[in-house]
């Protein structure tokens, strides 16, 4: 399907209508999401404080997944040189840094009410600080090449090399020990929260994940245009 | 193998430069820890506190100096074209590259590392400790950074997107290292931290130099 999808045409007339589509359901889950998490009990140790947890978890999940999504793209890029992959990495970097930014600022705020402080240096907030800076170290190295095949296939190399930063973020939580919570719901035993809270909280992961798909599809799209424009304004130049 | 002799030889002369590479490091690594104190006020203390984790990260940004030329510089003249077409395999270039780096620039911060440790504080017996753990992270530090060096050729503003590249990737090793010699100097076991140092610094020799090579290849064409 990866490579069905690789004629850029192909892709555009596939996916015309995913981003509209898409987004509705975005628009749906968030808004059965955010009653959800209004309507969830308090919980007996936070209160009501821990609706927060709604809106900063999702946005770390998709903060990993993201990066997993570029890595997985910038594999396709540079070893079989899928065409729409590069397009897709690209798309995909300043969305994911966006849900990294989203989660360390959630997660701060959630933090002043709990743990009395904006920030810790423990092990999660560390790694998922240094994830956020290896975003920003892969759009800052595709900035700064001028050919744009050139930039692409060395912030691929970048991105499978940073991949290496996933399971420390993941795993941080359970190898050192830290402030932050331990692992709760992706584990082999099972999730330790109860249905009425993990319910709002996978409704909101729905969302957000529909959301990235929505804002992803429509920035493929907007990139395969505009590299289209360019070369239609060569086309024309030699023309003339 | 003789193939990687010779360029390792030629880029240990080059990143030696009859002495200037090296003292170059060094003398960096001097100002950082000569402002640290300033910086942080000079009661023993809390200088002692910060010591070990101070001379770690100041290991990290000198070995950042010389890596903006490691690979302009044979790009500009064509030597690197001619490497490329050569007997050995580019990811040899870059291992020579990566070798050279920490021979001429990682064994001397590594003498002069123990040096400004006890002169921030640390109590003399980590002085060992903190010359194993900055050859061991040395190594992997020359690695990267070298692997840093190749993905931002033919970038603008090179020196500083490397540094905003590879500093990142930096974070295990020096979690490890300084977590190495915090354990230390309270006296709890410093093995596993130091071994998780050696396994980055290891990864990092047997892999970098493919991705280093990739780069380089994607840079000449």
């Amino acid at each position: 399907m990866v490579f069905g999808l690789a004629n850029p045409q192909r892709f555009l007339s596939v996916t015309r209508h995913a981003p509209a589509i898409l987004g509705g359901l975005a628009a749906i889950l968030f808004a059965v999401g955010v009653w959800l998490s209004f309507t969830a009990p308090e919980d007996y140790q936070q209160g009501d404080t821990v609706r927060i947890m709604f809106v900063h978890v999702p946005a770390a999940w998709l903060s990993l997944m993201v990066y997993a999504v570029l890595g997985g793209a910038s594999f396709f890029a540079l070893v079989f040189r899928h065409v729409l992959a590069d397009v897709a990495a690209r798309a995909a970097a300043p969305l994911g840094a966006a849900f990294t930014a989203l989660a360390l600022v959630t997660g701060s705020l959630w933090g002043r009410p709990m743990w009395g402080t904006w920030w810790e240096w423990d092990a999660r907030l560390t790694s998922v600080l240094v994830l956020f800076l290896f975003y920003l170290g892969y759009m800052a190295l595709r900035a700064s090449i001028d050919d744009e095949a050139k930039a692409g296939r060395a912030a691929s190399v970048l991105a499978l090399v940073g991949l290496i930063n996933l399971p420390i973020v993941k795993f941080s939580v359970d190898w050192w020990n830290t402030l932050h919570q331990p692992t709760s719901v992706l584990r082999l035993d099972g999730p330790t929260m109860t249905a009425d809270l993990l319910a709002p909280l996978l409704v909101m992961a729905g969302a957000y994940t529909t959301l990235f798909l929505a804002l992803w599809i429509t920035a493929i799209h907007g990139e395969i245009r505009a590299r289209r424009a360019a070369a239609l304004q060569l086309k024309a130049a030699g023309r003339a | 193998m003789s193939a990687f002799l010779t360029l390792y030889r030629r880029e240990l002369s080059l990143a030696w430069g009859r002495g200037g590479g090296a003292l170059m490091a060094c003398g960096f690594y001097a100002c950082i820890a000569a402002l640290v104190p300033l910086a942080v006020g000079s009661e023993p203390e809390r200088l002692r506190a910060v010591a070990p984790g101070v001379a770690w990260i100041a290991l990290a940004l000198s070995t950042l100096l010389s890596l903006e030329r490691l690979y302009e510089r044979d790009y500009e003249d064509g030597t690197l074209d001619l490497l490329a077409l050569g007997p050995a395999p580019l990811a040899a270039v870059a291992a020579a590259k990566g070798l050279a780096q920490w021979t001429a620039g990682g064994l001397p911060l590594a003498l002069a590392a123990p040096v400004a440790a006890l002169m921030l504080g640390a109590p003399a017996a980590m002085a060992p400790l903190v010359f194993a753990a900055a050859l061991v992270g040395g190594l992997g530090f020359a690695f990267v950074g070298a692997m840093g060096a190749a993905l931002a050729l033919g970038a603008r503003r090179g020196g500083v997107l490397i540094a905003l590249v590879v500093l990142p990737l930096f974070a295990p090793p020096v979690i490890f290292g300084a977590g190495a010699l915090h354990a230390f100097s309270e006296g709890l076991n410093w093995g596993p931290g130091f071994a998780l140092l050696a396994a980055y610094s290891l990864a990092a020799v047997a892999l970098t130099p493919f991705a280093a090579a990739a780069a380089v290849r994607n840079a000449l064409d």
